[in-house]
């Protein structure tokens, strides 16, 4: 009997001890960041060269870990809880909502650091299958019948919203800004896309790896991963005449950083995305690097094209563009809904 | 031989059909996880392994197994005992609710803890002020688990202990037994088989959880994935043979849970 009850007890004991040690073990410096879908490639390649920075500069190891899953999913999961040093999310909207809804960081989050807090731009390209069987060559080609179009969806993705808003600058700027044909345009575009994934990633792995759709409204640094490494020969990209200037911002996270005592490594963390390495392999994963002698290096790698901002009086920035457009009962809700 | 009314082509294409059906949906697939997994040979199949994120995935798997398969063996049986032994107020509303987690959908399990223990969650502020970590960490992997496992036990035991009766419990208690040595005497060695069974079961779920372990993990690799978050994040990461490497650990569980789950059962029929 008294083998019994020590039995029960050494299984409650192991049982308290395999949930306190994973919180206890704590070796060396370590950083959350919580990024988006695309970023898997850029910061793993990053977080190696920061981590050998940090080592040589001051002396410390450090270990980065990463997050990565659709933008607003990854902000509200920081809003809930998740212990972020930093967040590099899809857009500023996806970070105002961490500020708005906790009191993890600062409103003024975005003036902190250069350029927005955006280290590298992107844009919304197309890939489409080779050949370019169904010969699409700008935004008025994807809402013809029998287009079939893959986009994920912009409630949960960064990504999607971009891709949202890059069709509605196209369509108000061909339309003399006429709002009611740019609600049509973009229902007779959503009607032509069959599957909504929640990240950039899900969709593309619709489009390469399940097969579907004609053409995958994608960002360019995605299109270009695809075309050099995935599917060589197999896909080309179609640059469409206009597009949207694509700012995926960074920030540190106070609060937690604070409480994990990691601000100093966190922000240099942050800023040494702006130093020439950094933009080096943010150029190298194939965005858009803001530092001028490597936007030079690397100028040939990116298609010039006309690229309108979220501040462009279109939109009026993320706050308002984010209230019209995809809030409960927005636009994309109105036109989505037309076509279940 | 034996009384078969149904003509031979019916039994025929019943028979077909059922093989068939279990050839493409069963058969086919597993197939294809083992073709994928070792695609890029050998070395690459062990190396995917071995990859420092994927053993974490797989402690992780372990250690959310090894917390959640014993606290739901003692649940399972004091419950089982109780509702077949004794009757008491709220008996039905406890057998019913018991079913819950299985008639629930995982993400509705994950979500719940993040009500409870998220930053915004009813107890989240007390959990931030004393530093305390439950979701996006594995103490909330591990209650996830818990929850969608907590069936299986009871659920095993229940009709097994109804089926014997309390009899011989009696006896045990006429001849002057205590409460205690008749459970440990008299009530476990009968339904041992079951209890294996149930932690058998209990075990694969735990181990193969992906909806509401998705909910509250918070994706942070080598830290809060476990096996089946490990396999969706490599795919995503167009690593498709690691992903369908480490997806064949997961089958094999699987086949060894199968095995396991032929052999107790035979052992019960022997037992009989």
């Amino acid at each position: 009997m008294r083998s019994v009850r020590s039995y029960g007890f050494i299984t409650a004991l192991f049982a308290v001890l395999t949930l306190v040690t994973p919180v206890l073990a704590a070796p060396k410096v370590t950083l959350l960041n919580v990024s988006y879908d695309p970023t898997r490639e850029l910061y793993q390649a990053f977080n190696k060269a920061f981590a050998a920075h940090w080592l040589g500069t001051a002396g410390a190891e450090v270990e980065i870990n990463q997050s990565h899953g659709g933008s607003g999913k990854q902000g509200r999961a920081v809003i809930d809880g998740l212990q972020a040093d930093v967040v590099t999310l899809a857009l500023a909207y996806d970070i105002d909502a961490i500020a708005e809804k906790t009191d993890l960081l600062p409103r003024n989050w975005q003036s902190r650091l250069p350029s927005n807090s955006t280290p590298y731009t992107s844009t919304i390209v197309f890939l489409v299958r080779k050949g370019n069987p169904k010969g699409i060559k700008d935004w008025d080609d994807l809402v013809k019948p029998g287009v079939v179009v893959i986009t994920p969806n912009p409630k949960t993705s960064g990504g999607a919203r971009w891709n949202y808003l890059a069709a509605w600058a196209y369509a108000l700027k061909h339309n003399n800004n006429d709002e009611a044909k740019g609600r049509e345009f973009l229902a007779a575009l959503f009607k032509n896309v069959p599957v909504l994934d929640t990240g950039a990633r899900g969709s593309t792995t619709t489009f390469v790896e399940r097969g579907i759709g004609d053409v995958l409204l994608a960002w360019e640094n995605e299109a270009y991963l695809v075309v050099n490494q995935l599917g060589k020969g197999d896909y080309e990209i179609v640059t469409p005449s206009l597009s949207i200037l694509a700012e995926p911002p960074v920030s540190l996270v106070d609060r937690n950083a604070d409480r994990h005592g990691t601000r100093a490594v966190a922000e240099a963390y942050l800023k040494y995305l702006y130093t020439e390495e950094g933009q080096e392999i943010a150029a190298k994963n194939y965005y858009r690097p803001r530092l001028e002698a490597v936007a030079a290096k690397y100028a040939g790698q990116f298609a010039k094209l006309d690229l309108v901002t979220i501040d462009d009086p279109l939109f009026g920035g993320w706050q308002k563009a984010q209230k019209k457009h995809f809030a409960d009962k927005g636009v994309f809700d109105q036109i989505y809904q037309v076509n279940p | 031989m034996n009384a078969q009314t149904e003509p031979r082509f019916v039994r025929i294409a019943l028979i077909t059909i059922a093989l068939a059906f279990f050839g493409v949906f069963v058969l086919l697939p597993l197939f294809c996880v083992f073709f994928h997994a070792f695609s890029k040979g050998w070395v690459y199949y062990v190396q995917t392994l071995r990859h420092p994120d994927a053993l974490a995935a797989m402690r992780m798997t372990v250690t959310t197994a090894l917390v959640a398969v014993p606290l739901n063996l003692v649940f399972g049986v004091a419950a089982s005992w109780a509702i077949v032994k004794f009757d008491f107020k709220g008996k039905n509303l406890l057998l019913s609710l018991i079913d819950l987690p299985l008639s629930v959908s995982p993400v509705i399990s994950g979500l719940v803890f993040i009500l409870l223990f998220g930053a915004q969650g009813y107890f989240g502020p007390w959990l931030v002020a004393h530093n305390i970590q439950i979701v996006f960490a594995p103490p909330g992997i591990i209650l996830a688990t818990i929850f969608v496992t907590f069936p299986m036990v009871a659920r095993e035991l229940i009709p097994i202990m109804r089926s014997q009766g309390s009899e011989e419990e009696e006896a045990a208690l006429t001849l002057g037994a205590s409460g205690w040595e008749t459970f440990w005497r008299v009530t476990i060695p009968n339904i041992r088989w079951g209890i294996l069974y149930g932690i058998i079961l209990c075990n694969a779920r735990a181990m193969g959880e992906f909806g509401a372990v998705s909910v509250v993990s918070g994706h942070i690799r080598g830290l809060t994935n476990t096996l089946p978050l490990h396999v969706e994040i490599l795919y995503n990461e167009y690593q498709f043979t690691a992903a369908f490497a480490a997806a064949s650990v997961l089958a094999l569980l699987a086949i060894v849970t199968l095995i396991a789950k032929t052999t107790v059962e035979m052992a019960i029929k022997r037992g009989r």
